[in-house]
């Protein structure tokens, strides 16, 4: 560690600091910043010549002076500390306890900006997850090591389900339990506490990792947060050989403190003064997630975002949508109509649902069943649209059972309680329930086998089932 | 003699340096690590390095050193099956060298030197004769789809003084000699380098005129892609990009399939090297990844690799072109690579024009789908590459830089569709945006291969989707009642076509590929009965004893019941269908008998 203090700072300038006349300074290094009064502020290395150093500063340049402020460069990149201690213990974005606790004491440090995973190491996540959500197990299912944000907006309750998938996440026949990793970025105090008792109060609080920034901390905090939860992540994955769940909140504060910074440094803005590459930053968030060949653990990321002002094509869901395997999307409007979770089913997805469903897996109808339920909502609410229209009374017999299938699939497929836990075969049996109000001619996506099977009334007076096989 | 320098100045992924005699484009070692970049600018004695990798912890004062060579990759046996990242590093290997991350400073041979191939002489070819740049000196067997033809590298010419006999050579081995015009004698080996910046030179460009057969129907019958042809994949996330190139990339009737994975997530790589080994090949029966190559540069490694990514894949596609091969290749996504090229130009300071992009991006992207084409080769008669890029535009916009200047370039247009894929019609590419330009040359093809009534049945089956959108609006607006019979009929028509032709799934594994005969065979069966179901309703049916028969249904899934080698089933089952009809016919026209 570098004692040596240097007093040649030549501007400071929104949260930037430039200091001249410093040898050979890396790239990336960690800096300490002294003021007048002698307190300590943190920053980093952000470009680096053999003129002059640019200091991005955690805590701001306010009242810095350019003759009194000492920096001293410690040589090192950003670095946290990991053991196993690291579990029930809170953070800031530069991993220094917020629990007013003792700092984690370990020889073990690691750069958060870990090099990329390579692609040949990774393999594909494929075990099933039961969140217990009928929404996600039957028709976007998770998967361990798959990074599936939460898109939501202002005043939906994101919080509630992200705290209800900590709870009930568990594989389907497995005892062992996630360990989580919580980050928090730019949080009022209300959804920290919220966090914070929720986790009390179901009992995995000595399972948890927090990582904490308050709305009112510094921003540029927030760039590194992410970094540090992952890292922590990663070691209690692949060094612990534990399955790890991260649960970030929220990715739009993120992205806001990103901008914030490139618009300081001068960045060329690309859309709504977003940087350009705001994809690739994001993206060396959520690929941090995933499995690794030959290890144990795994790391399943569930981001929350809030989407400025409902809008799915903002920059921060629209690129997160292109990095992530899938989302969950919110609705204001079942929100507004009292159904909780609010899942808006059309946009939402999961893409590794495929391989980690089935016969093996969960059951054999699975596949075809979501995609059922799927394409009869789509149709249902074309039907809906036009019954607003022409009114329902119109309706010939067969869309009026659309209309009574898209009102229950909402009210009792979508619909649940904040506590209900239901197991995947729940949430399978209560999708057939709902696919026998309309006769199996209306279903296309399921195999006759499974009709015979699950439908309730299969070969009765409704219709003849169709054959798959060929005629002979 | 290496040429030495030092850092100047770090900013990200640009260092500035300062090193005497370097080039633009030059390939650079820079800093104690040893990372690699590229020159790519010049401004007095200092010179801007875009840099592969992460320059965290380097300091300006570290050495710099200059490799004389421009960003090249290795071409040779071996490439088949295999991984390599943006700028081909061997993923494999170092993963089984370096472990789970990717560690910096790290640049192994991307081909093996060890493993020994069987080289198999030109018999023609005689020492003391006149040989340049394309001249197949002999062949190797890389896989068992695969025939390596051994070319004299493009930048060689001369008498050729020995040839090797046939035998098992390394890399490393010299399997010819040949002395150039100044005298030199050049040593030939089984691979050779070539700057990826840099076209591979053919004979001369040669017209396309047969279509790339994917086995997905919405391609090869409704927007053909003709081999040696450019296509675009664009849409928003969720729709299905990803999806459609692995398909392509699976089922199409290429010799060698090139997969860019640039700037997309990790998990669809391995999805693809988990799955093409268990795939076979519907035209050799062997495994998929045989003819596969992948190039890698995820999301989150070093941007500046991404941009290099599809050079790479392209000149590797080139490669194997010159041999004779036609060749797909993929980039997923040219959007990314686009947004690269943004980034570094933004580090740079140039002038953005739109939306952030450089003036420079519809130049480069041009350039790069030229690269594309069917060309006559130098020794191995016609090769091709044709090129498919996704287009990932912001929030779906299809007006975007990225998407409007690619549909500029290209010939063929697959837009997918968020309605399409939110109501999980798949693949979601939209019959209204999407476009080929090759219609009629591919209509020779089909014509000839498989029926002559392609070209009509095409145009009669996207009519009566054209129809359908409009008569759909009429439906929203007033409701069904207000449409005549014939015109529901079009309805239940187009619900058909969309349905049992359409939508294919590319998880179910009969439906997952179809040979043209089927397309053909599905589409003709499904508008033969619309056509007697239209004739049926001139004559009084009312519509709905017709939209209620289950053979309808049937229909509707004949395509994942019958395999493409199951056509003879297929044509009985079309024939009880149409029996069907006529039964309803005559008891039509007997009951009006009874009438009158």
């Amino acid at each position: 560690m570098s004692a040596k203090e240097y007093r040649t700072v030549s501007a400071a300038r929104g949260g930037l600091l430039t200091v001249s006349q410093v040898p050979g300074i890396a790239f990336g290094d960690r800096v300490e910043i002294r003021d007048s009064q002698g307190r300590k502020r943190n920053g980093q290395v952000i470009r680096s010549s053999s003129i002059e150093v640019l200091i991005q500063v955690f805590e701001g340049t306010d009242h810095l002076d350019l003759e009194n402020t000492w920096v001293r460069f410690l040589d090192t990149p950003l670095e946290i500390s990991l053991s196993p201690e690291i579990l029930g213990r809170v953070f800031n974005g530069l991993g220094e306890p917020k629990d007013g606790r003792p700092p984690v004491v370990s020889r073990l440090h690691r750069s958060i900006n870990a090099n990329a995973f390579n692609p040949a190491a990774r393999t594909y996540p494929k075990e099933f997850i039961q969140t217990g959500i009928s929404t996600i197990d039957g028709l976007n299912s998770l998967v361990r090591g798959q990074k599936l944000p939460i898109f939501s907006a202002s005043g939906l309750p994101h919080n509630r389900l992200a705290a209800q998938i900590v709870r009930q996440a568990k594989l389907p026949d497995e005892e062992s339990h996630f360990s989580i990793v919580f980050a928090a970025m730019g949080v009022s105090y209300s959804d920290a506490r919220f966090f914070q008792e929720e986790f009390a109060s179901s009992g995995v609080l000595g399972n948890v990792v927090m990582f904490i920034n308050m709305a009112d901390d510094p921003p540029v905090e927030r760039l590194t947060l992410p970094r540090m939860a992952l890292t922590a992540a990663e070691y209690l994955a692949f060094d612990l050989d534990r399955h790890v769940l991260v649960v970030m909140t929220d990715i739009t504060h993120y992205a806001e403190a990103l901008r914030e910074v490139a618009t300081a440094k001068g960045d060329v803005p690309a859309r709504k003064g977003y940087p350009g590459y705001l994809y690739s930053d994001l993206a060396e968030i959520y690929e941090r997630s995933g499995r690794i060949k030959d290890r144990h653990g795994s790391i399943t990321l569930v981001p929350v975002l809030s989407m400025p002002s409902d809008d799915i094509t903002h920059p921060i869901p629209d690129l997160t949508g292109y990095i992530t395997e899938g989302q969950i999307v919110l609705s204001r409007e079942l929100h507004n109509q009292g159904v909780y979770p609010p899942v808006h089913i059309s946009p939402s997805l999961s893409r590794l649902m495929k391989d980690g469903i089935g016969k093996d897996f969960t059951r054999e109808d699975h596949p075809h069943v979501s995609n059922q339920l799927y394409a009869l909502y789509a149709r249902a609410l074309e039907t809906r649209n036009l019954a607003s229209i022409i009114g329902a009374d119109e309706l010939s017999a067969r869309d009026q059972r659309y209309l009574k299938f898209a009102d229950a699939f909402e009210k009792r497929f979508v619909a649940q309680g904040e506590d209900e836990d239901r197991s995947i075969v729940e949430t399978l049996n209560l999708a057939w329930e709902l696919l026998s109000l309309l006769p199996t001619t209306a279903l296309t996506r399921v195999t006759e086998t499974e009709m015979a099977k699950y439908h309730r009334h299969a070969g009765s007076e409704l219709q003849q089932p169709v054959q798959k096989e060929p005629p002979a | 003699m290496t040429k030495q320098g030092i850092i100047k100045d770090i900013n990200g992924p640009i260092v500035t340096i300062t090193l005497p005699g370097v080039a633009n484009g030059e390939q650079v070692k820079i800093g104690e690590l040893g990372l690699y970049g590229e020159v790519i600018s010049l401004q007095g004695s200092e010179a801007l390095v875009q840099i592969y990798e992460s320059t965290e912890m380097v300091r300006p004062g570290e050495p710099v050193e200059g490799l004389s060579h421009p960003l090249s990759v290795e071409l040779g046996p071996g490439l088949m099956g295999g991984i390599f990242d943006g700028v081909q590093r061997p993923l494999e290997k170092m993963f089984l060298q370096a472990g789970d991350q990717i560690p910096r400073g790290v640049s192994p041979d991307a081909l093996d030197r060890e493993s020994q191939w069987t080289f198999t002489p030109t018999e023609s070819l005689e020492p003391n004769t006149q040989v340049s740049g394309g001249i197949q000196l002999g062949s190797v067997q890389e896989t068992e789809s695969v025939l390596h033809r051994i070319l004299v590298p493009p930048d060689v010419s001369g008498e050729l003084i020995e040839i090797a006999p046939e035998g098992d050579y390394s890399l490393d081995q010299t399997i010819a000699r040949v002395r150039t015009a100044d005298g030199e004698i050049r040593r030939l080996k089984l691979f050779h380098r070539w700057p990826v910046r840099q076209p591979r030179p053919y004979l001369h460009r040669d017209h396309s005129s047969e279509p790339l057969i994917t086995g997905q129907r919405i391609l090869d019958t409704f927007f053909p892609l003709l081999k040696g042809g450019k296509g675009a994949v664009p849409g928003p996330f969720g729709a299905g990009k990803t999806m459609v190139q692995h398909q392509v990339a699976r089922w199409s009737n290429a010799d060698i399939v090139i997969y860019v994975g640039c700037g997309e997530r990790g998990n669809e790589l391995v999805d693809v090297l988990d799955s093409f080994p268990k795939l076979k090949d519907p035209y050799t029966g062997r495994s998929l990844m045989e003819r596969t190559l992948l190039v890698a540069n995820t999301s989150n490694m070093p941007v500046v690799a991404r941009e290099a990514s599809i050079y790479v894949g392209i000149t590797i596609a080139e490669y194997y072109r010159d041999q004779g091969h036609d060749v797909v290749m993929l980039a997923d996504s040219t959007s990314r690579w686009a947004e690269a090229l943004r980034e570094v130009s933004g580090r740079l300071g140039q002038m953005p024009v739109e939306e952030g992009y450089p003036a420079y991006l519809a130049s480069r992207l041009s350039a790069f789908y030229e690269r594309a084409g069917r060309v006559e080769t130098h020794d191995c008669g016609k090769g091709s590459v044709s090129l498919i890029g996704a287009v990932s535009p912001p929030g779906g916009d299809f007006s975007e830089p990225v998407t409007s200047h690619t549909k500029e370039i290209i010939q063929t247009f697959w837009a997918l569709s968020k309605e399409l894929a939110d109501a999980r019609h798949y693949p979601a590419i939209d019959w209204v945006d999407s476009f080929s330009a090759d219609v009629s040359t591919a209509a020779i093809w089909w014509h000839e291969q498989v029926d002559r009534n392609w070209e009509k049945r095409r145009g009669q089956a996207l009519s009566m989707l054209a129809r359908d959108a409009e008569l759909s609006r009429i439906v929203n607006l007033v409701g069904p009642e207000a449409l005549s019979s014939a015109q529901r009929w079009i309805l239940e028509g187009a619900a058909l076509i969309k349905e049992g032709v359409l939508q294919q799934s590319a998880l179910d594994p009969v439906d997952t590929f179809s040979s043209p005969e089927k397309q053909f065979l599905l589409l003709d069966t499904l508008l033969t009965i619309y056509d007697q179901g239209a004739d049926l309703i001139e004559l009084g049916v009312p519509v709905q004893e017709l939209s209620d028969l289950p053979i309808l249904a049937k229909l509707r899934r004949c395509k994942e019941v019958y395999d493409s080698d199951q056509l003879d089933q297929l044509r009985e089952f079309r024939q009880q269908a149409i029996k069907i009809f006529e039964s309803i016919r005559s008891e039509y026209a007997q009951r009006g008998e009874q009438t009158s």
